[in-house]
């Protein structure tokens, strides 16, 4: 029994050595975000294309959406907006923009040139509904529910890997029937 | 060029506080508070700068929002459960108890007392083999007179 207490010291320094190599895959810059599974909160904010048009949290729910977050002066949107174009042509899920302190001429020439993965963009020149969504910097997407409720957020670029999670996690609700 | 340096510091230590400046308040409470609230609160955005420091968007936007909750007669507390519903508890440099974070706070006290008694232990163990071996030290009748019978041969 003594000889093996000798060994605790290795079986400490084992569980440190664990932590340490964990702690190298984890980006400090991501956050958690504080919303998850809380509701989307209350807005209501001009539409980017129909200025007229007043959306509000009622146009977020009813099937499950991507919330992106972008803007012009954001250089990392533009290298996410081929993969998001991508996935709006795959049909599985509608992507909402959210124009985040931007200038509403240069996103649209943004969406011209570019193409329009969005079936609507939210228009928050104030970023105060980005705000209120715990948004430190575009671009970020959000998986909403069908109810509205905030269930993923991915900071940084989209990428095929990241629409291959954000699927997996949709099809986990596919099999769970009561989200 | 020792004046043209203390110039640059001069002006560099400017436009490091010019940020903050800009508010005006109404009264000189306040202006304490908002200059706490943004020394305490973090930026999301930066890996470790309080929103006084950075002049990331993100935090200029909470300055922003923090005076004006400030004007809008709000109380510190309420302000600092508003960034933390939206960033959680990441923006704050004072951490508060929760059960996610109850390990850190409760961990090194949980490792003193069971380093106490480990150490507790081991001289118990110690002191009672000491005793039993100080008993088994000394010598019997037999022994007794054998070590005489040596001692004596050596006077002789």
């Amino acid at each position: 029994m003594p000889r093996l207490l000798l060994f605790i010291p290795l079986a400490l320094f084992g569980v440190l050595i664990l932590f340490l190599w964990k702690g190298l895959s984890i980006d400090p810059r991501e956050l958690p975000s504080a919303l998850i599974d809380k509701p989307f909160p209350a807005f209501k904010v001009e539409a980017l294309l129909q200025p007229e048009r007043q959306l509000t949290t009622a146009d977020l729910i009813g099937k499950p959406i991507l919330v992106n977050v972008w803007a012009t002066w954001c250089p990392s949107c533009r290298q996410e907006h081929n993969q998001l174009l991508r996935i709006a042509q795959e049909n599985k899920i509608a992507i909402i923009g959210l124009n985040y302190k931007d200038n509403r001429q240069a996103a649209t020439q943004w969406l011209t040139e570019l193409g329009n993965p969005y079936q609507f963009n939210i228009y928050d020149e104030s970023g105060m509904l980005g705000l209120d969504l715990g948004v430190y910097g575009a671009p970020e997407t959000y998986l909403l529910d069908a109810q509205g409720i905030v269930r993923f957020r991915h900071v940084g670029v989209v990428t095929e890997q990241t629409w291959q999670e954000l699927q997996a996690i949709m099809q986990s609700w596919g099999a769970n029937k009561n989200v | 060029m020792f004046r043209f340096l203390l110039l640059l510091m001069l002006f560099s230590l400017n436009s490091a506080y010019a940020a903050i400046d800009t508010y005006e308040f109404k009264d000189a409470d306040k202006q304490a508070r908002f200059h706490d609230l943004v020394a305490d609160l973090r930026c999301p955005k930066c890996q470790n700068q309080n929103l006084a420091d950075s002049n990331a968007a993100i935090a200029q936007d909470l300055r922003q929002k923090i005076y004006e909750m400030l004007d809008a007669e709000r109380s510190n507390s309420e302000i600092i459960d508003y960034m933390v519903a939206r960033y959680g508890d990441f923006v704050l440099y004072e951490p508060r108890f929760n059960s996610q974070n109850a390990i850190l706070w409760l961990g090194p006290f949980v490792l003193l007392i069971a380093g106490l008694l480990v150490v507790i232990f081991l001289v118990r163990q110690r002191s009672k083999k000491n005793t039993s071996e100080d008993s088994s030290m000394a010598l019997d009748a037999q022994q007794q007179k054998s070590l005489q019978k040596v001692l004596n041969k050596d006077k002789k």
